[in-house]
């Protein structure tokens, strides 16, 4: 099939850029979108033109690295997978297709769909560990957790920090990505002792990097390809206002780059 | 006192104080609806109920004081919270799609200020009488002919039904979210507490564009 591709072009992070249309005339239906991608690049680079600059690694859905926003949603139309799980089937001979890099102020652009996510290593810098000494491995049943708990953490733990909840949020809040992080720590007995500090320091810097506020419209749900639940949110809500009330945290956060 | 300074200055304790001064002005605007009503039961009812309030002297001075200071907080949060999403994405999608997100929820800061709108005529009309010499004139406790008088205009009782649907839309959205925003959200509950917002939003702008409506088609006069 043929389509129609509406592409952001950047230079860098300094240039401004603008969407560019190009023809992409032979799409299998079983390809995936990074694989039809890498067919234009060639045809690009075979024209002598710069290759479409996109972030990716894994190519199964795990690393979070793939991350563009496709006719208005972030990693595309299919429910619950990345844009590297996409596949051409889901499009019509014909279409228009619109790729955009994820948008926010706290994710420069760096090269056309490539961003700078490194906001959310500061977050996790910030509170997103337990302290603890290394060593030999405990026994695996020292620590009894629920079932119901160890469950409910692996929920939370299952974001792979792709930022697609950023780019969906109209405010490019940040909160879907911090909530899980704080979350799958806060529900095992391991992230107690730094509870308080890890909401208080994750949230502070979470606004330190320019991330907006949450409107509750729970868009970032949506297009979660970990189908990370906006419960954890309310969750951060509750430990964030506790930590901040009723402890004596006051928070530190990590340095910016710039 | 540096944590509540860094907690009001934070997205979550902002949203905080956007959704507890919005819960205590629904407070006042379901007991509003409720003495309004009062006007159904004739001009007695309603005019002693209004006697009875203005006679609270200072109580009535301490609510008045507690709606204007919820008010205001709740308008500079709302305003602050929101220059501030917007400063978060300087280069806006060529192409955008909203998966999930409500009307009501993309138009709140529209709602929101329509209503500051309609609360600054609503006060100038009725609390201080200041838009029609008809009704300055009238005794300080005939709110009854007050009503009347001015519902009978239809531009008046279009405005306030107008306004209350839009207070009905921005609560739709708020009073679900606010359970959110406070830490409240259980999957046994989640259905019941979407609901909760939508349902209060169309009781309320029903209730009240019941008494501009019932005048302007002679039930009342
Ligand atoms: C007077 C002018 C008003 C303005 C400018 C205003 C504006 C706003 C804005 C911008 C929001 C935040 C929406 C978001 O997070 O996207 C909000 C939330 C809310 N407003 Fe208002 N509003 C006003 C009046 C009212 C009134 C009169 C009530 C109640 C009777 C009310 C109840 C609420 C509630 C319950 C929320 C939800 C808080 C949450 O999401 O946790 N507002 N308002
Ligand atoms: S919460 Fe979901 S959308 Fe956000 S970073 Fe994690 S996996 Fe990606
Ligand atoms: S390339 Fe790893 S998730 Fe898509």
């Amino acid at each position: 099939m043929k389509l129609k591709l509406h592409v952001w072009r950047q230079k860098d992070r300094q240039s401004t850029g603008r969407m560019v249309a190009y023809d992409a005339p032979n799409v299998n239906p079983e390809m995936s979108f990074l694989e039809m991608l890498d067919v234009v690049n060639e045809d690009l680079t075979g024209k002598g033109e710069d290759p479409i600059a996109f972030d990716h690694d894994c190519r199964e859905g795990i690393c979070g690295s793939c991350s563009m926003v496709i006719n208005g949603v972030p990693h595309g139309p299919s429910k619950g997978t990345t844009v590297c799980q996409l596949h051409m089937r889901h499009f019509t001979d014909g279409q228009d297709v619109h790729i955009e890099p994820w948008r926010a102020k706290a994710f420069p652009v760096l090269q056309d769909l490539v961003v700078d996510r490194s906001a959310f290593d500061r977050i996790i810098q910030a509170g997103g560990f337990i302290s603890v000494n290394s060593g030999s491995a405990q026994d695996a049943n020292n620590l009894p957790v629920a079932k119901a708990d160890a469950d409910h953490s692996m929920d939370a733990a299952a974001c792979i920090g792709c930022g697609a909840c950023v780019a969906a949020c109209k405010n490019s809040a940040a909160m879907l990505f911090a909530a899980a992080k704080i979350s799958h720590l806060g529900l095992l007995p391991q992230g107690q002792p730094e509870r308080r500090r890890r909401a208080i320091n994750m949230v502070k810097q979470m606004d330190l990097e320019g991330f907006g506020n949450c409107s509750n419209q729970y868009e970032c749900e949506a297009v979660c390809p970990k189908e990370i639940s906006v419960g954890f949110i309310a969750r951060m809500n509750r430990d964030y206002l506790s930590s901040s009330i009723f402890s004596k945290e006051t928070g530190s956060t990590s340095k910016s780059e710039d | 006192m540096g944590w509540l300074r860094q907690t009001t200055d934070s997205s979550i304790g902002g949203k905080l104080i956007v959704a507890v001064t919005g819960l205590a002005m629904v407070g006042f605007v379901v007991a509003h609806l409720s003495g309004n009503l009062l006007v159904f039961g004739g001009p007695q009812a309603v005019n002693s109920y209004a006697e009875g309030l203005r006679k609270l002297g200072a109580l009535l001075w301490v609510a008045r004081i507690g709606l204007l200071v919820m008010a205001t907080l709740h308008i500079v949060f709302a305003i602050k919270l929101n220059l501030a999403n917007r400063a978060a994405r300087p280069q806006a999608y060529a192409v955008k799609t909203y998966r999930r997100a409500s009307f009501a929820s993309r138009s709140m800061l529209l709602t929101g200020l329509a209503l500051l709108g309609y609360i600054l005529f609503h006060l100038a009309h009725f609390t201080f009488r200041a838009t029609s010499p008809e009704l300055a004139a009238l005794g300080e406790y005939d709110v009854y002919q007050m009503i009347v008088l001015s519902f009978q205009q239809p531009l008046i009782a279009g405005l306030y039904i107008v306004s209350m649907f839009l207070l009905g839309l921005h609560l739709s959205h708020g009073v679900s979210s606010l359970f959110q925003t406070l830490g409240f959200n259980h999957p046994k509950y989640r259905n019941l507490v979407g609901s909760i917002g939508p349902f209060l939003g169309v009781l309320l702008a029903l209730g009240f564009s019941s008494i501009p409506a019932a005048v302007l088609f002679g039930l009342l006069k």
